[in-house]
């Protein structure tokens, strides 16, 4: 198990490393919440955040994305520093990252079609109609619902929910996901319906993906690597096995 | 620009000094609720300029604005019209002067009760739902999905919306007003008998330009403040259904108080440039 008290990138990997999060810092106030936050995501993999509720996973995958600006450390995404980004550069980053919210935020004002849509009417502005319905068609038959093309998000169950939102975030391409609670509020059938879609998209899209959980099953399913946060740091990082044989008392109580 | 970041730093300047004096808190969140207001206002005018104009959606705002409010404030418009005429025709029979009935009622459904029915009738029609809209829209995290695929949600959202609310009143306030005049012919003719042409040929007559632009003008103002009251209550809402309820609530509260303060303000100017 590697407990990550002092961090020192490894720059012989570094063409590898899609994300690099070093000694982020987040606070709301007086509340700290991530202090000294280092991880690094490597290309092709997942990577699985573990915490409690309220730990700040939510906050360090929104600083990723660009939602909320860092008080300190830097986030490098596909090589460059967010910090330093033009508003026009953060936009063209972001279509190359997919972000699925925790309460998947579907436009409830939308169909499912103008849903999918929305991603495209900025980025992909010069396809033509039949080819924007062709991309639009062929997403949600990869998440396995082509026939509620026309209907609305409120006619839909929770899980069949959160699969347009996969859908939606996956429309782009997107080389980097970013999972927040794909599981949460699911009963246990279908929160394994969409772990195992998470890692049948992860391999057809070929992603490097953080996933956010707290759902065991989940985690072992989805992850390659785990990074536990307590604290506002990053407590512990291994690979499921590593983590489960932990004799640490804060990392065991998560395999309970 | 300029002055709203001045004022924010005066805002800001001035809270503390009141802190030192223990001025109660409520106060300092109403000047901080001021301050957050005037960015938000001083924003939409930056943004409201800058391309790229969300066309579409800001068509399809004023359609579903104006269509929404339409009945209601062609049905409050009409009923206003009429009970005026009837209210006013004992009082004017006893002074003797009933020929002027549609002088008076025409008068005060142009210059006043067309304008401020209609607004008040929109404010707590368009603005709660505009709180409402934004407001659930930033729980569910909709608005931060927006930003994620790379549509500012400010301009999509709240741009388009004010733009349409600042220009669908008037339209709607000047149907109010003719609504209501036809209601007021149809008041005279309860008792009496005229013809339209001849009562609207007496209205226009006693319409000034004076009695016209100002009452116009200043729903642009009624709109705009409604507008602006109920997005800025909207997508500056607290999390939770609660926070929702809480943003469409006093999106109407604010935005009718916001209606008779115009008011106030431009029945002063009108005096100054002696148009009353
Ligand atoms: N916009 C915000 N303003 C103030 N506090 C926030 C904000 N977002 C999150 N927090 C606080 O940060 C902490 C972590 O939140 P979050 O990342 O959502 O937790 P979780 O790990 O369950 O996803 C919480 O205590 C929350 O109160
Ligand atoms: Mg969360």
């Amino acid at each position: 198990m590697a407990v990550t008290d002092t961090y020192s990138p490894d720059d012989s990997t570094a063409e590898n490393v899609v994300i690099r999060i070093a000694h982020l810092r987040k606070q709301f106030g007086t509340r700290v919440v991530l202090n000294d936050f280092n991880v690094d995501l490597h290309k092709g993999e997942s990577l699985v955040v573990l915490g409690r509720s309220g730990s700040g996973k939510s906050v360090l995958i929104k600083c990723i994305i660009g939602l909320l600006k860092p008080d300190g450390g830097d986030i490098f995404v596909l090589g460059k520093n967010i910090a330093d980004m033009e508003h026009a550069e953060m936009d063209q980053l972001r279509s190359r990252i997919g972000f699925l919210f925790q309460s998947n935020a579907l436009y409830d004002s939308m169909t499912i079609r103008e849903n999918l849509e929305f991603p495209m009417r900025h980025h992909l502005r010069n396809l033509s109609n039949s080819e924007v319905n062709d991309m639009v068609m062929k997403t949600l038959a990869d998440v396995g619902l082509a026939h509620t093309v026309d209907m609305m998000p409120s006619e839909l169950s929770g899980g069949m929910q959160k699969r347009v939102a996969l859908a939606r975030s996956l429309i782009l391409h997107p080389e980097i996901m970013l999972y927040d609670e794909p599981t949460t509020g699911l009963d246990p059938v279908t929160g394994r319906e969409i772990s195992t879609l998470i890692t049948e998209v992860q391999k057809k899209y070929s992603t490097s993906s953080i996933i956010i959980s707290h759902d065991m099953h989940c985690v072992k399913m989805t992850g390659d690597k785990i990074a536990v946060l307590i604290e506002g740091k990053c407590y512990a990082l291994g690979t499921y096995e590593e983590l489960e044989r932990s004799t640490d008392h804060n990392v065991k109580q998560f395999f309970e | 620009m300029i002055i709203f970041m001045q004022l924010r730093v005066n805002v800001t300047e001035f809270c503390i000094d009141f802190n030192c004096m223990k001025i109660p808190s409520s106060l300092l969140g109403f000047f901080n609720e001021i301050g957050a207001a005037s960015r938000f206002v001083s924003r939409y005018f930056q943004e409201v300029v800058q391309p790229r104009y969300e066309v579409k959606q800001f068509i399809k705002q004023c359609f579903l604005i104006g269509y929404r409010s339409l009945p209601l404030i062609g049905i409050t418009g009409f009923i206003m019209g009429l009970v005026l005429t009837m209210q006013l025709r004992p009082t004017l029979i006893a002074y003797g002067v009933v020929s002027k009935l549609p002088v008076m009622v025409s008068l005060a459904i142009v210059r006043e009760i067309g304008p401020v029915i209609s607004a008040l009738i929109f404010a707590g029609k368009i603005s709660s739902s505009m709180g409402a809209e934004l407001g659930s829209m930033k729980v569910t995290e909709q608005i931060d999905a927006m930003e994620v695929s790379g549509t500012n949600p400010f301009k999509y959202l709240v741009v388009t919306r004010v733009l349409a609310a600042t220009l669908m009143l008037p339209v709607l306030s000047v149907l109010s007003d003719a609504i209501g005049l036809y209601g007021s012919y149809l008041g005279v003719n309860i008792r009496d008998h005229t013809s339209l042409s001849l009562y609207f040929f007496e209205v226009f007559n006693t319409l000034k330009f004076g009695d016209v632009l100002p009452a116009i003008i200043k729903t642009f103002f009624f709109g705009f403040a409604i507008g602006i009251i109920g997005c800025y209550k909207g997508y500056n809402s607290s999390k939770g259904t609660e926070g929702v309820g809480r943003a469409a609530n006093s999106a109407v509260v604010i935005s009718s108080l916001m209606v008779f303060i115009i008011d106030l303000i431009t029945v002063q100017i009108t005096d100054v440039l002696g148009l009353n």
